[in-house]
């Protein structure tokens, strides 16, 4: 286990480094001059002179990189062009508010997409069945933005229940969150359903049943147990939906997370804050995908990491 | 034929595929089916709720809603249809490559994808506008990029375990070449996984492209884009509702087409691909 664990943190290294040298790169494969684009197109010769210092960019692209990875290291990562403040210090104050949002969606998700799904396989083609499994289609196809506004229209423009934007207490998260984890409830609830219904179709939930066990006891602990790998593994990517999700569910409520981050800066151009927000994303969903891969082993006990 | 008769029977299939022809009659039929210009403005009809004369309302520049989202329908299939042949005509062959000569390429490529698949989903179509900035033609690209790693995944499976067919074999037995190899034999064994993904990436390019719209990362105003439309209406969301039910509308139906029937075509041209596409 140890060994693996440690294998699969060196193979995630040469990962990590192309995503840096992508983010690198997001400055350096600009059209036309870098520092001019950076600059505006108002700026002064002097401003893009000290834009261009500032940046590195006037010296060989290999210098550049390792001077850029060294400053990761040291939490450094650039200076934003719209505020002037460290990057680093601005996607941190906006990473709380986002990992607030993603994981009361995760958990909305999993508490609802697993029931529901559990529920429609236990009780196949019955009416329960046929409206969940037909409101999962239709929130897989529709897109978050539009649920969104939808959402805020019926609560809070209608009936003035919620708030429509911005952070604050429990009340202005329901909105964002349930918007986020729409898509996602929808799948997981989908897929536990198709896994489960094939787990129970297995010879051994039979013999659970003819030794006279309990239906709760043959679902739960027969049947679950078995189909919950699949369904870790459909969650955790969903974590990566939910990232890029909360891109647009963020712009739509005014969240100040680190995806309207993200939007304002490609908005503004502020290309350092896009390397570092980007990077973080990137960073936070590499990281995530590791968990979800160590935790098929204590799921499963006959998954063996050699 | 068998292919065809088991969709046929996959009742939201033909659903779906019903949903799409009627999209598709609406975009190649736009200046008959419109009976207004999506284009000119009147001030004085601005935010107007749905009436006879203007079915879907007007926006805020006195737009009729109806004609552009008629004429939205254009700019929507065909983003979505330039950016999946952008994954299709990259990912495929690198895939196919990949795959079947396998050793220190096989290995890169996949390093490769494995970088790219760190940006979850439409991150990855944000980063490459970010280079390139917003605009119609470049979040069409942008979203084709960001096709690409799932495309060489899927491809490269394939061929991973069709290579080890005995056709193969016996194709180069009779002496054909490698690249007659993988086009003749191999990727047109493929075709099943690469049609299923690509009416699934159908509804993703409307989905990612109508999200770069409402970022106002897309297609840019004046273009009737649905995406666009959306981003735009949501200042106006408390008087005027209508602006921003009717474009969400037309995405979530399309979207939906393309899901029930790329779900349809899975079960009907393999069923095995269930749980991998």
């Amino acid at each position: 286990m140890l060994s693996y664990l440690v294998r699969r943190l060196l193979v995630a290294i040469p990962t990590l480094l192309g995503v840096t040298f992508i983010v690198f790169s997001i400055v350096r494969v600009l059209p036309g001059d870098p520092a001019q684009a950076m600059a505006g197109v108002h700026a002064t010769q002097e401003y893009i002179e000290r834009v261009r210092k500032e940046l590195g960019l006037d010296l060989p692209v290999h210098i550049q990189f390792a001077r850029f990875l060294g400053g990761l290291f040291q939490g450094d990562l650039g200076r934003s062009i719209r505020t002037g403040l460290p990057v680093a210090q601005e996607v941190w104050t906006r990473f709380v508010p986002t990992l607030e949002l993603t994981s009361v969606s995760l958990f909305l998700t999993l508490l609802f997409g697993i029931l529901v799904g559990i529920i429609s396989a236990t009780r196949p083609y019955s009416v329960f069945d046929h409206v969940s499994m037909f409101f999962s289609l239709v929130g897989l196809s529709m897109p978050v933005f539009w649920l969104g506004l939808m959402l805020m229209l019926l609560f809070s423009v209608r009936l003035g229940w919620l708030p429509a934007a911005g952070r604050g207490g429990l009340a202005h998260l329901i909105l964002p969150s349930v918007t986020l984890a729409a898509s996602s409830i929808a799948l997981v609830a989908r897929f536990t359903r198709s896994t489960l219904l094939e787990v129970l179709r297995q010879e051994y939930i039979v013999t659970a049943r003819a030794k006279g066990a309990r239906e709760s006891r043959a679902v739960f602990i027969h049947a679950l147990r078995n189909a919950l790998i699949p369904i870790v593994t459909i969650v955790g990517l969903r974590f990566g939906a939910l990232l890029s999700g909360a891109v647009l569910t963020e712009t739509v409520f005014a969240w100040p997370g680190v995806g309207r981050l993200v939007v304002d800066s490609v908005s503004a151009r502020d290309y350092p804050v896009i390397q570092g927000t980007v990077l973080m994303i990137a960073v936070c969903f590499v990281f995530i995908n590791l968990v979800v891969d160590l935790l098929y082993g204590a799921i499963n006990p006959r998954i063996r990491y050699e | 034929m068998i292919t065809l008769r088991r969709l046929l029977r996959h009742r939201l299939a033909v659903f779906g595929a019903c949903v799409i022809l009627v999209f598709v009659v609406f975009a190649v039929f736009a200046p008959q089916i419109a009976s207004h210009d999506p284009y000119k403005f009147s001030l004085a009809k601005k935010l107007k709720p749905p009436s006879v004369l203007h079915p879907f309302g007007t926006d805020e520049l006195g737009r009729d809603m109806f004609a552009r989202i008629v004429f939205g329908t254009r700019v929507s299939l065909m983003m979505a249809v330039i950016s999946v042949a952008i994954g299709l005509i990259v990912g495929v062959p690198v895939g196919a490559f990949s795959g079947f000569y396998g050793g220190l390429l096989d290995l890169f490529v996949q390093r490769l994808v494995d970088i790219l698949l760190a940006f979850p989903g439409i991150l990855l179509a944000i980063v490459v506008v970010a280079i390139l900035g917003p605009g119609l033609w470049n979040a069409m690209l942008a979203v084709g990029i960001s096709f690409v790693p799932t495309y060489v995944r899927v491809v490269r499976g394939s061929v991973l375990e069709i290579r080890e067919k005995e056709f193969v074999e016996a194709a180069r037995a009779l002496g054909a070449g490698n690249v007659t190899i993988i086009w003749r034999h191999i990727l047109r064994n493929c075709l099943a996984p690469i049609i299923v993904l690509s009416t699934l990436q159908l509804a993703s390019a409307i989905l990612w492209a109508s999200g770069l719209g409402y970022l106002g990362l897309g297609a840019q105003p004046p273009t009737p884009e649905w995406g666009t439309m959306l981003g735009r209406s949501q200042v106006y969301i408390r008087v005027a509702p209508h602006v921003a039910v009717f474009p969400g509308l037309a995405i979530a139906l399309s979207v939906l087409g393309f899901n029930l029937l790329g779900d349809g075509l899975r079960d009907a041209l393999d069923p095995r691909l269930k749980g991998r596409l």
